[in-house]
């Protein structure tokens, strides 16, 4: 980072953030606008603001998103976490490659068609269970695991590449048992891994649409479920609100993690320096 | 002198006395929200308590409580106990993938009528119990025993609409009364067209002077090629995208549903609307039970609250579309009673026409030709070689590693 810029890289970082951030920009801005037009601004207000705190509808489409999102990427982390370390430990290679093709399928499929074959697979168990009415919660729950999973995965087997694979034998050595030997050394070495995973699972939840479609049902609605189905009117601009105020949120949340990173990297930085002039000093005398 | 004194006194009287009546007359025809109080007893003691329905509706198509509105769902709640769980589905067709799936048990739902048919003719409405819902009596004579439900007992209509043609007068030589404008060269790049195939086609038919549900293929043929004739002149095909182009006066002239123009007129006041003179296509959507349904009764008693006049007049000032409930159609409260752009003149819809249940042969054909008519012709092939180029180098790359590779490893052997 110490080299400095040249003027046009300048210029092509420049016009790379604005294609990034302009449309951001522009929600932002209507979302402060006083009538319900994005093309014609007639005055500041926090009009739509107040309008998305009386929403109810798009508040429970709110929660219920952000419920299922953690919900699944808990559980998808935890189950993709498992299989990950027991894919690493098996021998046979092609039972290996047999289960990431398999799981990979749901990453490789097109969202619509994995939405419908869900959908009709749980109307069929439901038949099959003499139970009408079986689309809800349970099953969006169940689909969203599904397809976050690949993505855990492969987040997280590379990392065992690069693992020491006698690591483990000399915790063992040293007097660990298994379970001891996964949590003190194995997990805390793919710790970076499982949360990056954790993050990406929790976004893709949050961002599904085709999938959720299929598999929702009339008691649970999501967040880009209701604002997609205002299309055949338009969209309420209390919805730029909200964008708005995700926006802002996620932003100040990445700021802050940077910010802890960097503390933690100078912390860490600091103590070398510390170690290295205390051997300095022993050497001297 | 005595007689012609006491006939004027006779006259004065009658005059004074048919004034009276008149006003009384006047007062009786102009009725507010106020002279149909909701008789709260009727949904307060309802055998329902306790229970849960699930309402399948269009998104934004109710009265949900923002800019000071009735929250409608939370007042059905309130006095009934009943709990309402409310989704929103974007398209017919999406709604009735729901439906026919049997996944999920919604009591209540609202297609339009095409939909309606084709979910009556399966087998997958329930006949409603009229006498669960006396606020029928509200409903305009017109829309009642529709095409699709003859002897009404599967229906109660809920919001009625037309297409018209909505144009900036700023941008245009002289007011246009025809669809033709759409196919006129001297608007080229201003012209706006829907994006799904139905309304657009239906556009193109009613120039030719077609049936919106002919089933003949050649007659679609014939439609088809006017609308290729019109897209060299077409800015951009859109579906809601149409607020923003036409508010902020990017276009000149689009076709669109009546309601939402007034939406728009809102925003910009150089637009105004025109009712074709070839006629136009005439919808209604309606409340209806599917067969999923678990709690009937309850669901009869929701649809009878949504004609609750105060209640109607609530979701038609929020979605603006014209209703079918005569109550709130002369209320004089309702801010859109004098409207002749809600409710034009009898003489102009007459001759509109509604949306009929194609066959799956005609449905393929026109989304053939729809696909068609997006994606040009030749450019088709042009995209297949393309994608055979791209092939080819991947293979050709792979290939050339693969190559190098193996005479690495004789070399280093």
């Amino acid at each position: 980072m110490s080299k400095k810029l040249s003027g046009g890289s300048k210029l092509y970082l420049a016009v790379i953030f604005i294609i990034l951030y302009a449309p951001i920009f522009v929600l932002v801005f209507y979302s402060f606008n006083s009538s319900n037009s994005t093309s014609v601004f007639t005055g500041f207000s926090l009009h739509w603001y107040k309008e998305l705190v009386k929403d109810t509808a798009t508040i429970a489409a709110l929660r219920n998103t952000l419920v299922l999102a953690v919900v699944s990427s808990v559980i998808s982390t935890f189950i993709g976490t498992v299989t990950s370390v027991g894919l690493h430990y098996t021998k046979t290679k092609l039972y290996k490659k047999s289960v990431m093709t398999t799981t990979n399928i749901p990453m490789m499929n097109p969202d619509i068609v994995t939405g419908i074959s869900m959908m009709l697979l749980f109307v069929f168990v439901g038949a099959l269970l003499h139970k009408s009415g079986v689309l809800g919660f349970g099953t969006m729950l169940i689909a969203h695991i599904t397809f976050q999973l690949p993505y855990v995965i492969l987040n997280i087997l590379p990392r065992f590449k690069t693992m020491d694979k006698y690591l483990i034998d000399a915790a063992e050595d040293l007097g660990c048992t298994p379970i001891q030997a996964f949590t003190k050394v194995t997990l805390p070495y793919i710790k970076a891994e499982v949360l990056a995973a954790f993050i990406m699972a929790f976004t893709l939840s949050l961002d599904d649409f085709v999938i959720s479609y299929f598999v929702s049902g009339p008691t649970f609605q999501t967040l880009p479920i209701h604002i997609y189905s205002m299309t055949k009117k338009r969209v309420t601009p209390d919805m730029y609100a909200l964008s708005t105020i995700i926006f802002i949120v996620v932003f100040i949340l990445l700021v802050l993690s940077n910010m802890a990173q960097d503390q933690e990297r100078m912390e860490k930085r600091r103590i070398r320096r510390e170690l290295r002039q205390e051997k300095k000093e022993r050497e001297a005398i | 002198m005595n007689r012609l004194r006491k006939s004027l006194s006779f006259m004065l009287t009658l005059v004074v006395l048919f004034s009276v009546l008149a006003l009384c007359s006047v007062s009786a025809s102009a009725k507010t929200s106020e002279d149909y109080p909701i008789d709260e007893e009727y949904y307060k003691n309802n055998p329902y308590r306790g229970t849960t329905i699930n309402v399948y509706n269009w998104g934004e198509y109710i009265s949900d409580g923002s800019e000071d509105s009735v929250d409608v769902i939370k007042e059905f709640e309130n006095l009934t106990g009943i709990k309402v769980n409310y989704t929103n589905f974007d398209s017919n067709e999406d709604m009735y993938a729901k439906i026919k799936s049997g996944g999920a048990n919604y009591d209540v739902i609202c297609p339009s009528d095409y939909m309606i048919d084709r979910l009556r003719v399966e087998g997958l409405l329930e006949k409603l119990d009229y006498s669960n819902i006396p606020n029928f009596k509200y409903i305009d004579e017109k829309y009642k025993g529709l095409y699709f439900d003859e002897n009404n007992e599967y229906t109660v209509t809920y919001n009625v609409g037309y297409v018209a043609l909505i144009y900036n007068k700023t941008m245009v030589e002289e007011a246009p009364d025809s669809w033709g404008a759409l196919w006129d060269e001297q608007y080229s790049g201003n012209i706006l067209m829907f994006n799904n195939p139905r309304d657009a086609f239906a556009l193109s038919q009613l120039l030719l002077g077609q049936s919106l549900n002919t089933e003949d293929p050649e007659e679609w043929a014939l439609a088809y090629d006017k609308l290729l004739e019109q897209k060299s002149v077409v800015r951009a095909y859109v579906m809601d995208e149409v607020f923003n182009i036409m508010e902020s006066g990017a276009a000149a002239l689009a076709p669109y549903y009546v309601g939402d123009f007034l939406a728009m007129q809102e925003n910009n006041e150089d637009l105004e609307i025109c009712f074709p003179k070839e006629g136009a296509n005439i919808f209604v959507d309606s409340l209806c039970v599917p067969t999923t349904t678990q709690n009937k009764g309850a669901a009869e008693l929701f649809i009878n609250f949504m004609q609750e006049p105060q209640i109607a007049l609530a979701n038609a000032e929020y979605i603006c579309y014209a209703t079918p409930n005569t109550a709130v159609r002369w209320m004089e409260d309702y801010s859109y009673v004098d409207s002749e752009i809600l409710y034009p003149d009898e003489s102009v819809t007459e001759n509109y026409e509604y949306f009929y249940n194609l066959p799956p042969e005609i449905q393929t054909l026109m989304s053939n030709y729809w696909g068609d008519l997006k994606i040009d012709g030749d450019s088709n092939i042009s995209v297949y070689v393309g994608l055979g180029v791209f092939a080819a180098l991947g293979i050709a790359g792979g290939a050339y590693y693969f190559i190098k590779k193996k005479r690495r490893e004789k070399y280093y052997d």
